[in-house]
């Protein structure tokens, strides 16, 4: 098991490693080979007043100047080591994990981007827990009641679920809970340290919204699931044994028919955390979706690269989790 | 079939509750928008007078915004809603008259005890600042501080590169300074001298009668050297205004609370009324809007008016009332190359002026509501218009007949075709040049479309002469706000043959006219006000001659202004976007 964690720890970092050369690629390599000579790069980060003075200064002092391998490698290295850096009358020295400093506006990247996870977490959290409940139960009630009028319905909401996209459903929530019948102000995100009535309360219409679209598809999966399982032979051998049925349901059929729905879990989960982005949009949640954007548009590039190795890491870090999971649900799996 | 029509209804009731929130009654508190007398204000009240006026203290101006800016230091920043909203927490030299209508444009001393004194050639610039005025930590505001912040402005662009860079243009050995944070030594730049703690003296290479134009730049706010942390200096902004940061969150939020170490007595222009200013970045602009015909904001801080898809549902009558309808300050202009064959020809030149129906134009941007037919550069909320109209035409329509008799003049009498520029990601410019290549196919001249992403319009492709040789971009759509208001403010970047640059400018129909330039440089020396604005106009008039740019549209935005906020009035120094030092709200 140990042995296990470790190669997969270290697959996990070769895999982030990889991310970031390629992120690196794409908004550095990319742009050059097509033709954009170094200058053309630094003037976007230099006001409206650009002039071959601030663009020289802007290109020297954020490294622009340095060849891309020098760059990349002064990246990886301040994460581990942090780095020192000067756009002021002293250097300041920015401490590891380091993802250096905006290219715009020149303020640490790290500290930016806790500040916004906990953002994105309580979104992902909320509307996980709302649709991974939501979702499972009408999957198996649809699937026991196969055929009846409440698995039609249900199915048919899933439908409805699935093929209504977020910037819809959000903002009908909105147009209907904040104006039509103002139940809330408007929301707002509030830190749980500060008042977690509060910021349960708010965050109620981003989750609903959120949950809606995912617990469709959560209900559909466990529902064939559940089917398939159900009409497997130790089902029958369980409830011949005189099980209570509710006992065949639970831990005969469902626990086999989980499988699937936590590796797909574990995938939207890490997505979500990595950037809620349509999300935090309609809702004007500053997480990591909402700087991520910001920053692609802004060109950004510690930002890109900050976003993008942390959601890396939420996602390679839910499918460890996943995997180790399947040795709790499944009996046939094990580790070593 | 069945999903679709559950999203119908659904969309229905979007649609409905859309709707119905935005007439939603406003009847709640006593926040109705009324002025004194009792009379409700009518639309575009706020052009000419101060709407809703009110000397209550305390509540909160909450404002929201789209987007972020670009930074909230007043010396990284260039953008005309941050200039307006600085003022809340610092006070620069000069400042615009907080008042309604055209007293707005009037120039008021603010840290300074009176506008500056020029000497006889308008290259020296004296300023004595007012004493007593304090930072937030209660010490004393001096010309030191002054000067500092103006360095670290100009001069630091490897930090701070956001904001324009007029001082270093205009002061004498600007172009050799290196800034506050690589040279070290204390004394700064040697042509900015404060011979004592109240006195700031600007030295400039050559004459320049607006320099008081200059001094209301936020770049020059107090920034007391030991608290500039350079580009982090934007988080611990240490205010000389009335409110001060309680809390900054980048690119997310800030809060100002009063600065008990203001003294009113010593600022004779803020009514400081709110206790608390709110603003937030980054909201979803659908919702801007509903917050403000729901009266849950007070202002939307970017000044540009309602989305255009919303704009119907404000126009309605029951909402027109809380509407103003001010000139953005902006021009949109259709610039001709003076180098791209066949318009360097004058005269294929002034075919184009004919040609161009501008109320086809107008019609493609959206109506009036969107602007007014332009026939001058400068637009009429700038000091300096003059109204004239050199190429009119029966009801702006264009006219055929005179756009053929100089095309025969210009021996193209058939026309010829030639290459039309425009900003894709800018669907009002695409719409505007979609009608002019229409009137231009009338006469014969074949204009084909070509996009170019807005963010490298001016450094790649229309704004770098070499590319629109080479690529024959004859005709290029562009849009041009002052960066102060003035005729000079207005003219200097986009017709000053000094101002063709390789690659960024905005010169783009490099335009080097002998009588222009001197033009310029003649009214920029005059230190009598009511000359140079006087000047300025007769500038315009010389530029129209040579026909380089077509006057398109003056640009108008549709602002709104909810039910409780008080003291609202539209300033045309900050592109017509809302006061921010009046504007208070009758919430609690």
């Amino acid at each position: 098991m140990t042995a296990y964690l470790i190669r997969r720890l270290f697959a996990a970092m070769m895999l982030l490693l990889v991310v970031s050369a390629v992120t690196f690629a794409i908004f550095f390599l990319v742009p050059r080979l097509g033709g954009q000579s170094i200058d053309e790069l630094a003037v976007q980060y230099v006001g409206k007043d650009a002039n071959p003075d601030s663009v020289a200064a802007v290109k020297k002092n954020l490294g622009l100047d340095q060849p891309l391998i020098v760059q990349y490698y002064d990246f990886i290295k301040a994460i581990f080591v942090g780095a020192e850096y000067k756009f002021g009358p002293d250097a300041s020295k920015c401490d590891a994990p380091c993802f250096g400093y905006s290219f715009r506006s020149h303020i640490e990247v790290w500290p930016e981007i806790t500040q916004r996870i906990p953002v994105t977490l309580s979104l992902a959290v909320g509307a996980a827990v709302l649709w991974v409940i939501s979702g499972v139960t009408i999957g198996v009630v649809s699937a026991l009641k196969r055929g009846s009028f409440i698995d039609r319905l249900a199915m048919a909401v899933a439908l409805l679920g699935v093929s209504l996209p977020i910037f819809f459903t959000g903002l009908l929530g909105l147009a209907l809970f904040t104006s039509q019948w103002p139940i809330w102000e408007s929301v707002d995100y509030i830190p749980i340290t500060e008042d977690p009535g509060e910021w349960f309360w708010n965050l109620i219409i981003p989750w609903c919204s959120l949950a809606f679209l995912y617990s469709a598809l959560y209900a559909r999966l466990t529902r064939a699931g559940m089917l398939e399982t159900m009409g497997e032979d130790y089902i029958r051998t369980a409830r011949a044994k005189g099980l209570r049925e509710s006992k065949v349901v639970v831990k005969h059929g469902l626990r086999a028919a989980l499988t699937p729905i936590v590796t797909i879990f574990g995938m939207d989960f890490g997505l979500l955390v990595g950037g809620a982005i349509i999300t935090e949009q309609v809702f004007s949640l500053q997480g990591m979706g909402a700087y991520a954007v910001q920053a692609v548009k802004d060109s950004d590039l510690p930002i890109v690269m900050g976003v993008t190795l942390v959601a890396a890491f939420f996602i390679v870090f839910c499918n460890l989790i996943v995997d180790l999971l399947y040795a709790a649900i499944d009996p046939r799996v094990r580790y070593s | 079939m069945k999903t679709k029509k559950v999203s119908a209804v659904l969309a229905t009731a979007l649609a409905l509750a859309l709707t119905a929130s935005a007439c939603g009654d406003s009847d709640d508190g006593d926040g109705d928008n009324n002025n004194k007398n009792g009379k409700k204000a009518a639309a575009d009240a706020a052009l000419e007078s101060i709407v809703n006026p009110s000397s209550k203290k305390g509540g909160t101006v909450t404002f929201e915004h789209s987007d972020v800016p670009d930074s909230l230091d007043p010396g990284n920043n260039y953008y005309g809603w941050v200039q307006n909203f600085s003022r809340l927490y610092g006070r620069s030299l000069v400042s615009f008259k907080p008042a309604a209508g055209a007293e707005g444009l009037e120039l008021v001393p603010d840290l300074a005890e009176s506008l500056g004194q020029p000497s006889a050639d308008a290259k020296t610039w004296t300023y004595k600042l007012r004493k007593g005025v304090k930072f937030e930590d209660g010490t004393e505001v001096t010309s030191k501080d002054v000067k500092y912040a103006v360095e670290r402005s100009n001069f630091a662009p490897e930090a701070l590169s956001n904001g324009p860079t007029y001082f270093k243009a205009y002061l004498e050995g600007g172009d050799k300074y290196k800034g506050p944070y690589k040279d070290k030594n204390p004394e700064g730049i040697a042509s900015i001298q404060t011979p004592d703690d109240h006195t700031i003296v600007f030295k400039l290479a050559k004459p320049f009668a607006d320099f008081d134009y200059l001094a209301t730049f936020n770049q020059t706010m107090p920034v007391p050297r030991a608290k500039d942390k350079g580009a982090a200096y934007v988080q611990n902004i240490v205010s000389s205004g009335p409110y001060k940061f309680e809390s900054y969150n980048e690119g997310r939020s800030a809060v100002l609370v009063r600065n008990d170490q203001w003294d009113k007595s010593t600022d004779p222009i803020r009514p400081a009324l709110p206790d608390r200013i709110e603003i937030k970045f980054k909201v979803n602009p659908t919702t801007v809007d509903q917050h403000l015909l729901n009266d849950r904001i007070t202002v939307d801080a970017a000044g540009t008016g309602v989305q255009s898809k919303n704009q119907p549902k404000v126009l309605k009558a029951s909402e027109k009332d809380q509407t103003d309808n001010p000139y953005a300050g902006a021009l949109s202009y259709l610039a001709i190359s003076t180098k791209v064959a066949p318009f360097d020809n004058i005269e294929c030149r002034k075919a184009v002026q004919y040609a161009v129906d501008k109320a086809s134009v107008q019609q493609a941007l959206g109506g009036d509501t969107k602007g007014d037919v332009a026939s001058t550069m400068l637009p009429p909320s700038v000091n300096g218009y003059a109204k004239f109209d050199m190429y009119a035409t029966d009801g702006n329509k264009g006219d055929e007949a005179k756009a053929k008799e100089h095309l025969a003049a210009c021996k193209q009498p058939n026309g010829f075709t030639t290459n039309l520029s425009a900003r894709a990601d800018r669907p009002d410019e695409i719409a505007m040049a979609t009608a002019i290549k229409a009137s231009l196919e009338k006469v014969g001249i074949k204009a084909e479309i070509k996009q170019f992403p807005s963010g490298k319009y001016f450094t790649n492709f229309a704004g770098n002469p070499s590319y629109v040789h080479e690529h024959k971009l004859g005709l290029m759509m562009t849009a041009w706000g002052a960066d102060w208001p003035t005729g000079f403010g207005f003219l200097d970047q986009i017709v000053n043959g000094a101002a063709i640059k390789p690659s960024g400018g905005n010169n783009i129909q490099e335009l080097d006219d002998p009588k222009v330039n001197q033009g310029l440089s003649d009214g920029i020396g005059m230190t009598d006000a009511a000359e140079r604005t006087k000047k300025w106009g007769e500038v315009d008039k010389l530029v129209m001659e040579t026909a380089s740019a077509v006057p398109l549209i003056y640009r108008k935005n549709l602002l709104y202004r909810p039910d409780s906020a008080a003291n609202v009035t539209v300033t045309q120094a900050y592109l017509g976007m809302y006061d921010y030092l009046l504007i208070s709200t009758n919430k609690n």
